[in-house]
This record gives structure tokens, sequence and C-alpha cells, in this order.
């Protein structure tokens, strides 16, 4: 193992417990299966062979219960709303929010109907925000990688909190 | 019996009466027939998340055990005004939004829409318009029936499939990125004609795709799906639509074809290029998933020599007719319908004479075919449920507009 040439064998490695667990968490982000509209083709083309997210750890799972990214692929109207919110409140901690699309965070091309929400944000916590009519799964990819960057940040954070230490 | 003489008779709880005490909400009971045991229907919400049901439809299944008594789907998960958003849009706007009405397959109701217009203006489209209009219509319904097989197999259990059209279907999208500039919305037909004139590395790339199309990937379809037994079991005789039903309710596509009516709007109303093509019309016979999944994989491979003729065929020319910066279409309305991968998409403009529409309507095709599902539903055990709705190939974004 590379930590082994670099420390030595049988090394002893101090973390924080957190700092490890996100380590964890932001190299095993799998998000729930839910696609609202257009979106959701891109997204799953992204799952799909050609840009495979597996080999980042992102993958797709059936269950809310069982995921920690929800991605909210498509526009959001009133009827559709109070589905999300429970989807989201049942996922457990914890959980991201990608905003997937123009629809999803600002209402895109359909911002003009009143039945529609102007941007997911409205309803739950969004952490990246990715543009595009439909962005493409590249963009898709961007946005995990912030994420990912977002969650070590967080952790790094945490620990300087906990330190009373800060960064600036 | 004796010894069952006891045995309560059972009661249908009327709508809105108090159910008896010991009943959990949402169960009633009722009469069911082999033996005196009366069980308890229970209603199911099936979506709107939920993998099976391709986007947010959501159905509610009244269920007897596993066997659906009652079905009822439930819309408006995805409805952000399409119709009435184009009353406020300038005619050479709505294209977009219509892009995104039916996402599988964007160029046809883009076309459907720039027929409506033309044959109000009166617009003479250039035969090589024409003919690029066909061709990016077979290419994107061969894209979308391949998303329909791969969801279709994975609804019914099989994973490997949706892997494999992901793979091809990212090759036809590359093609079309390359003709059109985008991967899913086009907005490449336009009033009088298209946008771009397809370029010599796209019909390469077009080409070589159908090459490797046409010897590997469809015989491996055909393998993995087709030839394999369990989802022949979960197919064969599940969801049969008889010829009279699927006429009464208005199928189009697959769905009409699948119970042996061979109606196709490109034979029955050619539009575009279609007059001057010659091409098969599959159609099944019993009307079961089967069928329909049969009459699509044989449309893939329609599509494909289609997309082969066309490009063989092409005629030089202009690709755009001349037609003025602001579209103002004189007072009145027009009808124009497409075969689009799950029917008939008719869009129906009246007009003002203003550069607005007074009125623009989508004829759907999901949306009437979907509508069969209260009919052939009940009866069907709950896992067939995926199986029949994944037949009939629906699109959320048509359907709730």
């Amino acid at each position: 193992m590379a930590l082994d040439r670099l420390t030595g064998e049988n090394s002893v490695v101090f973390t924080r417990s957190e700092q490890l667990l996100d380590l964890a968490r932001r190299h095993s982000l799998w998000y729930l299966m839910f696609g609202i509209a257009c979106c959701a083709i891109e997204m799953m083309h992204a799952g799909g062979p050609k840009y495979d997210f597996d080999r980042f750890g992102i993958f797709h799972r059936g269950s809310p219960r069982q995921s920690d990214v929800m991605i909210v692929a498509g526009t959001v109207n009133k009827k559709m709303a109070v589905s999300l919110k429970t989807l989201y409140e049942q996922m457990p901690e914890p959980k991201w929010v990608l905003a997937m699309g123009a629809c999803a965070c600002t209402g895109g091309p359909f911002r003009d109907y009143p039945n529609v929400i102007l941007g997911v944000d409205e309803i739950v916590p969004v952490d990246v925000y990715i543009p595009g009519c439909p962005p493409r799964p590249e963009a898709l990819q961007n946005g995990f990688l912030e994420l990912q960057k977002a969650i070590k940040r967080r952790a790094e954070e945490r620990v300087d909190a906990g330190r009373g230490e800060d960064r600036g | 019996m004796a010894e069952h003489d006891d045995v309560r008779e059972p009661v249908l709880i009327a709508e809105g009466a108090s159910a008896p005490a010991g009943l959990p909400k949402g169960l009633r009971r009722v009469p069911r027939g082999v033996d005196e045991f009366a069980t308890e229907h229970l209603i199911v919400n099936m979506g709107p998340q939920h993998p099976s049901t391709h986007g947010v439809l959501h159905v509610l299944l009244e269920l007897d055990g596993e066997e659906v008594v009652a079905a009822e789907a439930s819309l408006g998960y995805l409805h952000r005004g399409l119709e009435k958003l184009s009353e406020h849009r300038r005619y050479h706007q709505i294209g977009t939004l219509l892009d995104r009405a039916d996402y599988l397959s964007g160029v046809h109701t883009e076309l459907a829409f720039a027929r409506a217009l033309e044959s109000m203006m009166e617009i003479e489209v250039p035969a090589r318009a024409r003919w690029l209009r066909s061709l990016l219509c077979e290419i994107t319904r061969l894209s979308s029936h391949l998303v329909w097989m791969g969801t279709f197999g994975m609804d019914i259990g099989a994973m490997a499939p949706f892997l494999y059209i992901l793979r091809d279907r990212d090759a036809v999208l590359d093609v079309l990125e390359e003709i059109t500039g985008a991967r899913m919305m086009f907005n490449y037909v336009r009033p009088g004609g298209v946008l771009y004139d397809i370029t010599p590395k796209a019909e390469q790339m077009m080409l070589e795709f159908l090459d490797r199309f046409e010897s590997t990937y469809l015989p491996e379809y055909h393998d993995l799906l087709t030839g394999n037994e369990i989802f022949r079991a979960r197919v064969r005789d599940i969801g049969v639509i008889d010829r009279d039903t699927a006429v009464a309710f208005g199928l189009t596509g697959a769905c009409l074809r699948g119970s042996g009516v061979a109606w196709d709007v490109r034979k029955e109303r050619p539009y575009a290029a279609y007059g001057e093509l010659d091409f098969d019309i599959p159609s099944g016979s019993k009307g079961d998933c089967w069928d329909r999944y049969m009459v699509r994989m044989e449309e893939i491979r329609v599509a494909g020599g289609l997309a082969r003729d066309l490009l063989d065929g092409m005629p030089e020319g202009p690709y755009m007719a001349k037609v003025p910066k602001v579209l103002r279409p004189p007072e009145g309305e027009a009808y124009a319908s497409v075969e689009s991968p799950r029917g008939e998409l008719g869009v129906h403009v009246v007009s003002d004479g203003s550069d607005k529409p007074t009125r623009m309507r989508l004829r759907p095709p999901s949306y009437f075919n979907l509508a069969v599902i209260d009919e052939i539903l009940p009866g069907h055990m709950i896992a067939d449920v995926v199986a029949v709705i994944g037949s009939i190939d629906i699109v959320l974004g048509e359907i709730d507009r």
C-alpha cells in the first residue's frame, strides 16, 4: 500500500474520526435513482458505460433510505414538491442535494408558469447547482467533484473549529 | 359447510362511511369468490418515485393479495404548462418548449409543429430539408426505442441490456450532436426546413454506427432479451390489449400495431420524405407485452434501414426555404401529426394573425396509450404491473405537458 511506503510498515496513523468518515463518504456517494424530467436521461447516461460514474464510487440506489445524494433532475412543480420533500426527509444524514439543470436551479424555461417552483432550493437545501438544459454528463460529473470538494472542506472546517483555529 | 355457518357476510364499506372497528384505515372488505373468507383490499401508491414508472408517474393500485383489482394513473407531477406558455412565446421560440415535451425524441414534436405552421403559411419545404427531417426522425426513433428497450428489460429484471443500450445510445447521440449541435434538445427542425445541413463527417459517423448496429448490436439485444427464457415467461400473455380495445381507447404507435392494426401515420398520411420511401410496418397479432416488444424491436431494425436509405438518396439543394424573420401565419388553424416513437403526435395551432399563437395543443400519444392501463391491469399480479407499464412506453413530459 502507498501509505505503508510513506510511513513504514506497521505504522500508526492518527486522524480525526470525522475526517476519516468524510473520506469514506465522499468516495461512495450513492445517489437516489429519481428522475423527474429531461435531465434524468442525461443522468442515466452519466451512469452508463461511457461516463461510468461507478469509478468514482457514485452509484444509483432505488430507495431514499439507502442514498446519500439526491439529484433533482428536472422541473419541480407544486404537486411534485410535496413528494420531493418527503423523499428528502426519508434520506439518512448526512445527505446532499444536487440541483441538476436550469429547472432545478431557477425554474428554467418554464419559470413563467405559476405551477413551477422557481428553483428547488425553495424546498430543500441545495449543495451544488449544475447549469445547463440539460447539463451534459460531464457537467454532472463536475458537479459531483465539486460536491466531493465541499465535503472535504466541511470536514477541515470542523476540525479547525475543534482546534479553535480559523483558517481564514 | 355447517362449521362455517357462523361466518359473517363480508360487507362493502361505502365511500365516506366509517370502517368497522379494528380495520386499519385504507383497508376495506369486499366479497371474494371461491371461499367464504373475505380478504381486505389494500391501496398501494406506486410512484411518483419508483424506478419502473419511467419518470414521475403515480399509479394507485387496489390490491387483493397480489392481484390487482383496480388501477388508476394519477398525473400532473410534471405539469409545466407547455401549451399555455406557448401562447406567450413567438412562433420561433416555441420549438424550445416542444423539445422538452417528449424529451426522448424532440425532433418529432418540432416537426409536427413546423408542419402545422407550414400548412398555415403555405411554405414549400425543399426536398433536401424533407429528407433531412426524415433522417433525424429515424435516428431519434432508434435512440428512443433503445431507451425503451433498456428500461423495459430493467423492469422485468434484466440489468445488462440497459448498460448495452447506453453504450449504443451514446454513439447515436454523438451522431446527433454532430448534425444538430445538441445531444437532446435539438431545436433543429424549423418552419421552412432544418437548421443545418448534414456534414460529411456526420454522414460517415452515421454509416459507421449503422454498420456496427446491424452487425453486432442488434443481434446482441436479441441474444440478451428476445432469447431469454425468463423474459419470455414474464411478457407472454401479459397485458393483452385486444384489437377493439386498442381502437376504442385511441391507441397509436406500437401499442396499436402490437394489437394487429398496421396503422402508421408515416404510411396513412405521409409527411417529410416518407411518401418516397419503401418500408415495412411491423405489426403483432395478440396484443400482449411480447407483441409490443417485437413490434418495437422490428421498428429499430426498420429505422436503421431507413436511415441508410435516406443517406443514400439524399437530394441536393437548399435545406431551408425562404421564410420571414418573424412568423405571422394568417388567421386560421391547422393540425399536423407525425409518427413519434410512441404513436401519433399531433400539434394543433390556432392563429389570430399575430406573431404568437392564440392556442396551441399537443396530442401526446403516451397520454392516450397510458389511459388503457385502467382497462388491462385488473386481474394481473402486482409484478406484472411494471411489465405492462413498461411495454406501453410512456414519457411523462408529454403526458403532463
